[in-house]
């Protein structure tokens, strides 16, 4: 794999997951480097998700490592990936719709006042979540007035923006981003694009799960193919077709003889 | 009645709306219910000269109180997306326990209060329990604890009226004097747990967690808050609000009864419908259930004041019921 000597962000070697009979991953390794884009495609039962929830914490795998940075670990829960600086972006919106902005941006992650106001009355620090709900918006260049506005006057695209300012703004290793534009329309997907280069470039490597092969060519740096519960290849999108990489998910090109390319 | 209708109309939330107009949005849905309150003081007022006084305000709270305490619990379990159907016949069952073990038994009548409490809460934590780990409907849960609840009032009570209970009981009915007016400590206890659920409704992160399961509990889940957590503790604090709604009882009629609160769950549910709490959870404000609770109180006490048959209250009510519920589908559609 073309790593160039580079210490994967995140790393999977020959995860396995099997679920009764059926076998999920048959040995997947994986690995996400410093500052990029990689997409994850796969045809549906390639192991797509479940390679995407064992490296969020959602499954166990049954055999394989996982490394970060180079470091051995282990994610008993989707809380403990978060502890380890994953953050994870649901495709159907995980939000709270009648919650304003800066409520869902906090959310379990809430800010008390300071003092006895905090410590003993429980109080929210209500401005200072608002302040700071903002400073991660704007980080983003997503142009919302006022962070007490309820997260459904909003479009479906700015409540993504609310999702993915929300992991932005927790993650500091890894952004996992699951189908972000699968819910939205064409232009609102475009906004969501441009978000993911936005978390790139400053500095943060995204995951991203998606079928749209357009969107997968135009965003990302690498593609990682999934099939059969493997990986059978990494392209780079400026020297493969979306159609090349539809025929290695397919099995119709054998990825092997393609990957070292990439 | 049309008039309500149109004072609630801004209760929609516009998508162009100014921040803010939007950020008080969750004030807006009580806004209707408050100008029916008001427009039917103004209209009992016209129509009786004993309505606008001191003492019947205080009438009409201490009418109200079983109830609207009933309805705090009830209000958080809607805002979870869940429904109670049992919470006047635990509270029935909390009041004979308490008021049976103090005369019967000759139980401490602090003890016997204490242990009423925790029989209700214990009933809230069932609920809780059955609703988390068993993944039933609430509406089916509660509706088989109203059953259990009411069968055991009765088994237990033998279906005795409890009298002469002590007066540590009754304490709560009675009154101190402001100017002329004598009002109960029970309205003042009723008003103090207002004030104290809507502090932790909408200062603490409990809260906002209780509106955000109602919202999108996958959301709640997915944010690393332990939702059954969350629902058991909502049940529980129900519960207990449901054994301090008997003791309220048991102090305003000096009885324990094993009768009582047969209608309290569906009237607590209107109570919180009309204080324009949406019964499909994550919208709502506590102060909304209490202008819910003394709209009924107040057209109840109106009308017997101006000597028309207390069943158009139930009529009005009716209307008013289906009225909240229609202006929430109503707001709901143009949120999505």
């Amino acid at each position: 794999m073309a790593t160039n000597g580079v210490t994967p962000v995140l790393e999977a070697r020959g995860l396995v997951k099997r679920y009764g009979q059926v076998t999920a991953l048959d040995g997947a390794d994986f690995e996400l480097l410093p500052g990029e884009v990689l997409a994850v495609i796969g045809d549906n039962g390639a192991g797509k998700s479940t390679l995407i929830k064992a490296l969020s914490g959602a499954i166990q795998p049954d055999a394989g490592e996982l490394l970060m940075e180079g470091q051995p670990v282990r994610f008993a829960n989707p809380l403990d990936a978060r502890r380890h600086g994953i953050e994870t972006v649901y495709q159907d919106l995980a939000v709270a719709p009648a919650l304003d902005i800066a409520e869902n941006l906090y959310l379990g992650r809430e800010i008390l006042r300071p003092g006895i106001l905090g410590s003993v009355f429980r109080m929210l620090d209500r401005k200072r979540m608002v302040a700071e709900a903002a400073d991660h918006m704007q980080n983003l260049k997503i142009g919302i007035q006022s962070m007490r506005q309820p997260v459904e006057t909003l479009s479906g695209g700015q409540r993504q923006g609310v999702a993915v300012a929300r992991s932005a703004a927790f993650a500091t290793r890894v952004i996992i981003m699951d189908e972000p534009t699968a819910a939205l329309g064409v232009k609102e997907s475009h906004m969501v694009l441009d978000l993911i280069r936005e978390v790139r470039d400053r500095g943060l490597p995204v995951i991203l799960i998606s079928h749209n092969m357009p969107q997968v060519f135009e965003v990302a740096d690498r593609v990682h193919i999934q099939r059969l519960g493997r990986r059978v290849a990494v392209v780079n999108p400026r020297e493969f077709s979306a159609s090349d990489a539809v025929a290695i998910m397919t099995g119709a090109m054998a990825g092997e003889k393609v990957s070292d390319a990439a | 009645m049309s008039s309500v209708v149109t004072t609630e109309q801004p209760g929609g939330r516009p998508k162009t709306a100014g921040r803010s107009f939007v950020a008080s949005s969750g004030m807006l849905s009580t806004l209707g219910p408050l100008a029916a309150l008001i427009l039917a003081c103004v209209f009992f007022s016209l129509k009786s000269d004993r309505f606008f006084t001191g003492s019947n305000f205080s009438l009409i709270f201490q009418q109200t109180m079983v109830v609207g305490v009933e309805a705090i619990g009830q209000t958080l379990i809607i805002l979870t997306a869940g429904i109670d159907l049992s919470n006047g016949a635990i509270m029935a069952l909390s009041g004979i326990l308490m008021s049976r073990l103090a005369v019967n038994n000759g139980v401490n009548p602090f003890l016997a209060i204490l242990l009423g409490f925790l029989l209700a809460a214990a009933f809230g934590l069932l609920n809780g329990v059955l609703v988390t780990s068993i993944r039933l409907p609430p509406f089916i849960v509660t509706l088989g604890t109203l059953n259990i609840a009411f069968a055991l009032t009765h088994i237990y009570s033998q279906e005795q009226t409890v009298t002469n209970v002590p007066g540590a009981l009754t304490w709560l009915g009675n009154t101190f004097d402001v100017g002329q007016t004598a009002i109960t400590y029970g309205t003042v206890l009723m008003l103090v747990l207002y004030a104290f659920t809507w502090y932790m409704l909408s200062q603490t992160k409990t809260g906002r967690h209780i509106y955000a399961i109602g919202n999108n509990p996958e959301a709640v889940r997915l944010a690393g808050i332990k939702t059954d957590r969350l629902l058991l503790i909502v049940y529980t604090a129900a519960g207990l609000f449901y054994g301090i709604a008997a003791l309220l009882l048991v102090a305003r009629t000096s009885v324990g009864d094993p009768n009582a609160g047969q209608t309290d769950n569906l009237d607590s549910i209107t109570a919180v419908v009309l204080g324009g709490t949406s019964l499909f959870g994550g919208r709502g404000l506590i102060i909304g259930t209490l202008i819910g609770a003394l709209i009924v109180g107040v057209f109840r006490n109106g009308l017997q004041l101006i000597g028309v048959s207390s069943i158009y209250q139930v009529l009005i009510t009716g209307i008013l019921v289906i009225l909240a519920v229609a202006v929430d589908q109503v707001v709901r559609r143009r949120s999505r």
